[in-house]
């Protein structure tokens, strides 16, 4: 049954740089990357070695454990170095693309699954519980997909995917075969009507009323039905049903994408079109209007600090340039025991509290250093599930395996987390905390 | 700025590895340190640990403040003297500024060794217990007496379990509790709380009428009657206990200056408004409890709001029990740790005539407590969550 979801809990961030809903030419990068860091617990296989020649949707590597899970080449080029870090551990395969695109064939008539996953999209679907691109050996319960992204300075769905009916509808209809039960949509209630999801078939459309994460598929799964212990669900992005929609639609594997540019660093934030996993450095050249800068791939609270030379990642549909805040703050006038008419916080320790409308330049610097867990209540208040996040954090930092499970590990995913650790004024790392705890369950329990 | 800058990063150098946690204490109290995020949310809230404690110490200058004054106002009272307000305040500021800074000094000094050992720069709990101390002391206590129990305090009540956001009890009232039962002559009785009583005493200049018996004292050595007759008799009746002129630990008479801390805590949302709410119910149905089974007993008589705004009820509702350390960390267990610490703080007080100060006592035991309480609020949620499952497998 469809849902109206209401929830109280959570916190949107007044951030500056919000972008402006027009698409801007840029021209198309030469560097491209694909890195298994995307894909939490991935041990990749190579498949090509440097130097070879890949076209759009060639095999790059694929997972060792689950064969038939390919990530392939976004763009047709030549395969330029495999990073590799400690213990050998590839880090990223960089291609050199053609200025001329060429792509693999890919034959659509088949099994969806097969088609989906020797098309190399698979990776686009997620599985909860862990947060890990999903096992296509098992049967989900249901799939969950997220109609629009709450994030901080997130691009609009309702705006990248207007024109995109007919893709959508073919990735859904494509989607509804891989599970027995229902493809859930959650959409905000306030564009029910207008919605591009409002006229897809064979979904069952939620909306949910609410600050961030309301956006977040894990927010919407744990109020329509929250995953239970031997349960797995998946989960995809809106922008990527189209692209698996424009695959059966067209037989042809396409990797652009729209990116939002946001951030208070950038001149005049917007849209822009790129494909997936392309180098930054096209795009921000002459747009970011000071030097000491972090770029980050995705949004202010989950993305990776990828760096100017750096590339969008797997799932990412934004791009944050916000400011470093590696300075020293005196603290009467700027620091910790400022008054703080500037000051972005959800406590109401700042006199900003006073205009809660304004909007903020937030820098990277953490306001404070890492304390003890000490003061209760502040997750709860930006924590819309009926699960005890310190609790949660608490079982997941001493391993407890049977507490995770019962305190409802199986529920959540790292980005969950994130106001949690936006708002800790102990500024614990509660999303890395998650993502090893995740690590150990599928190590024990899987 | 950049000069102070420049002579931190020198220090640096100069203190070694070994010192390196001392120096950092100093410099990020002055300065807001340069660490960035590394990865997950970017971007973190402006308030930190320092801020939300800062602004504890702040809510307490008011009760500081008065009871600075109010110290000196029962000293010239009881010399039967009457002088200007300054003349007051001085004295109570000569009297009760020594127990600060033993407090502050004894207390960061063994923060400091425990840092040093552990290689962490001061950590901020000490900052608010520091100043909690002095305020919940008689005014007569020896300044030697404090050190040793801020001593104990720090080192069994907090260190030991392994510092700042790891301790049991309230730090402060650990302290209190030590010095009541090693040196009770020292913390109950009728000497202790008129600044210099017992040199009066000495020298003869004691005016006449001067009991030095705290109203909580007076109360609960009453002969069966009606309360009436202690307040005939002059007994603190519910203004003046609301504007604090009264004989008390330091901090805790005014229920005023405790107010303005609480508005200030309440609106920045540093205290939890449910320990407050439900730590007043609990002390108001024991009370109320105790009214209706008054019988002659003068203490039960007491009306029930009279009661609480009586000793330290109020201060501790507002500076001690809502200690989101030792409290319950469940917004529901919060309910039940804050009732019952109120509840069992009256009747100790009122049940218990060797202990007029239960409040310290209900609070340690409401602090004991709370992990069991916050397990139940969790368990009900873990059945939840298994229910569900057998609802789905079934």
């Amino acid at each position: 049954m469809a849902k109206a979801i209401k929830i109280k809990k959570g916190l949107d961030l007044k951030v500056k740089g919000k972008p402006e809903p027009n698409i801007q030419e840029v021209s198309n990068s030469s560097d491209y990357a694909l890195k298994p860091t995307d894909f939490p617990s991935l041990t990749p296989k190579m498949v090509v070695k440097e130097g070879e020649k890949v076209k759009v949707g060639t095999p790059i590597f694929f997972d060792k454990y689950r064969e038939a899970i390919q990530y392939v080449s976004p763009v047709s080029g030549t395969v330029e170095e495999i990073k590799r870090g400690a213990k050998r551990k590839i880090l990223s395969v960089t291609i050199k693309a053609d200025s001329e695109f060429s792509h693999e064939s890919v034959d659509t008539s088949g099994d969806t699954k097969e088609v989906i996953l020797k098309s190399g999209l698979w990776p686009t679907i997620k599985q909860r519980p862990l947060d890990i691109v999903a096992d296509y050996n098992k049967v989900p319960k249901a799939i969950y997909v997220s109609g629009f992204d709450s994030a901080p300075l997130a691009p609009d769905y309702e705006f990248l995917l207007n024109d995109k009916k007919e893709a959508l509808q073919a990735g859904f209809d494509a989607l509804s075969k891989l599970t027995e039960g229902k493809v859930n949509v959650t959409i905000e209630s306030n564009v029910k009507s207008s919605s591009v999801f409002a006229s897809i078939n064979g979904i069952e459309l939620h909306t949910i009323s609410s600050k961030h994460p309301a956006g977040n598929v894990g927010t919407q799964i744990h109020h329509i039905a929250p995953v239970n212990k031997g349960e797995f669900i998946w989960t995809i992005n809106a922008i990527d049903v189209a692209r698996i929609g424009t695959l059966f639609t067209s037989g042809k594997l396409d990797f652009t994408k729209i990116i939002a540019l946001t951030g208070s660093e950038v001149e005049s934030p917007s849209y822009y079109k790129m494909i997936s996993g392309a180098s930054l450095t096209n795009l921000v050249d002459k747009k970011i209007t000071s030097d000491n800068v972090r770029y980050i791939s995705g949004n202010m609270l989950t993305g990776d600090n990828v760096g100017k030379d750096g590339y969008l990642g797997f799932y990412e549909n934004q791009v944050t340039v916000i400011p470093e805040g590696d300075v020293y703050r005196f603290a009467f006038t700027e620091g910790w025991m400022a008054p703080g008419f500037n000051k972005l916080s959800n406590s109401q320790t700042f006199l900003s509290s006073l205009v809660p409308k304004k909007a903020y330049d937030v820098d990277t610097n953490t306001n404070g250093e890492e304390r003890a867990f000490v003061m209760s209540g502040q997750y709860e208040k930006v924590f819309p599930f009926d699960i005890y996040p310190v609790q949660l954090l608490k079982a997941a930092i001493t391993n407890d395996i049977d507490k995770m499970e019962k305190l409802g590990i199986y529920e959540v995913a790292p980005e969950d987390f994130a106001l949690c650790e936006f708002v800790c004024s102990s500024k614990i790392n509660s999303q890395q905390i998650i993502r090893d705890g995740l690590k150990v369950i599928e190590e024990e329990c899987m | 700025m950049k000069f102070l800058r420049n002579f931190f990063d020198k220090a640096y150098e100069k203190a070694g590895e070994k010192f390196h946690p001392v120096v950092e204490s100093f410099d990020t109290i002055l300065f807001s340190p340069n660490h960035t995020t590394k990865s997950g949310s970017h971007v973190r809230d402006a308030v930190d640990l320092k801020r939300t404690m800062m602004f504890v110490i702040l809510a307490m200058v008011p009760c500081l403040l008065f009871g600075m004054w109010n110290v000196g106002e029962q000293h010239f009272l009881a010399l039967g003297e009457s002088v200007s307000f300054f003349d007051k305040f001085l004295h109570g500021a000569i009297r009760v500024l020594p127990l600060v800074v033993v407090s502050y000094g004894v207390g960061l000094t063994v923060e400091f060794i425990f840092g040093i050992i552990k290689g962490h720069s001061l950590h901020e709990g000490y900052l608010v217990s520091g100043m909690l101390i002095p305020l919940i002391m008689p005014v007569e206590t020896p300044l030697w007496m404090v050190a040793i129990a801020v001593v104990f305090g720090v080192v069994i009540g907090k260190e030991v379990f392994g510092g700042t956001g790891m301790n049991i009890l309230n730090v402060a009232l650990t302290t209190r509790a030590f010095l009541f039962f090693a040196h009770p002559n020292s913390m109950i009785g009728d000497k202790i709380w008129i600044s210099q009583m017992r040199d009066m005493e000495a020298n003869g200049t004691l005016a006449d009428g001067v009991s030095g018996a705290t109203p909580l004292g007076q109360l609960a050595t009453m002969d069966p009657g009606t309360v009436d007759t202690y307040y005939a008799n002059g007994g603190v009746d519910f203004s003046q206990s609301l504007m604090g002129n009264y004989l008390g630990s330091i901090g805790e008479t005014s229920v005023y200056a405790i107010l303005l801390g609480l508005a200030f805590l309440l609106i920045t949302r540093v205290a939890s408004w449910r320990i407050v709410v439900s730590f007043f119910a609990g002390g108001f149905v024991m009370a109320s409890i105790f009214n209706i089974f008054a019988g002659d007993n003068v203490f039960m008589q007491v009306p029930a709001l009279s009661q609480l705004m009586l000793g330290s009820f109020m201060f501790g509702m507002v500076f001690m029990i809502t200690d989101p350390v030792t409290a319950a960390q469940t917004n529901k267990g919060k309910f039940y740790y804050g009732f019952l610490a109120g509840f069992i703080g009256i009747l100790i007080r009122v049940a218990n005539p060797a202990y007029p100060e239960g409040i310290m006592l209900g609070i340690l035991i409401a602090n004991v407590c709370a992990s069991l309480i916050d397990h139940m609020v969790i368990n009900a949620n873990i059945k939840r969550r298994e229910k569900r499952l057998a609802k789905a497998t079934a």
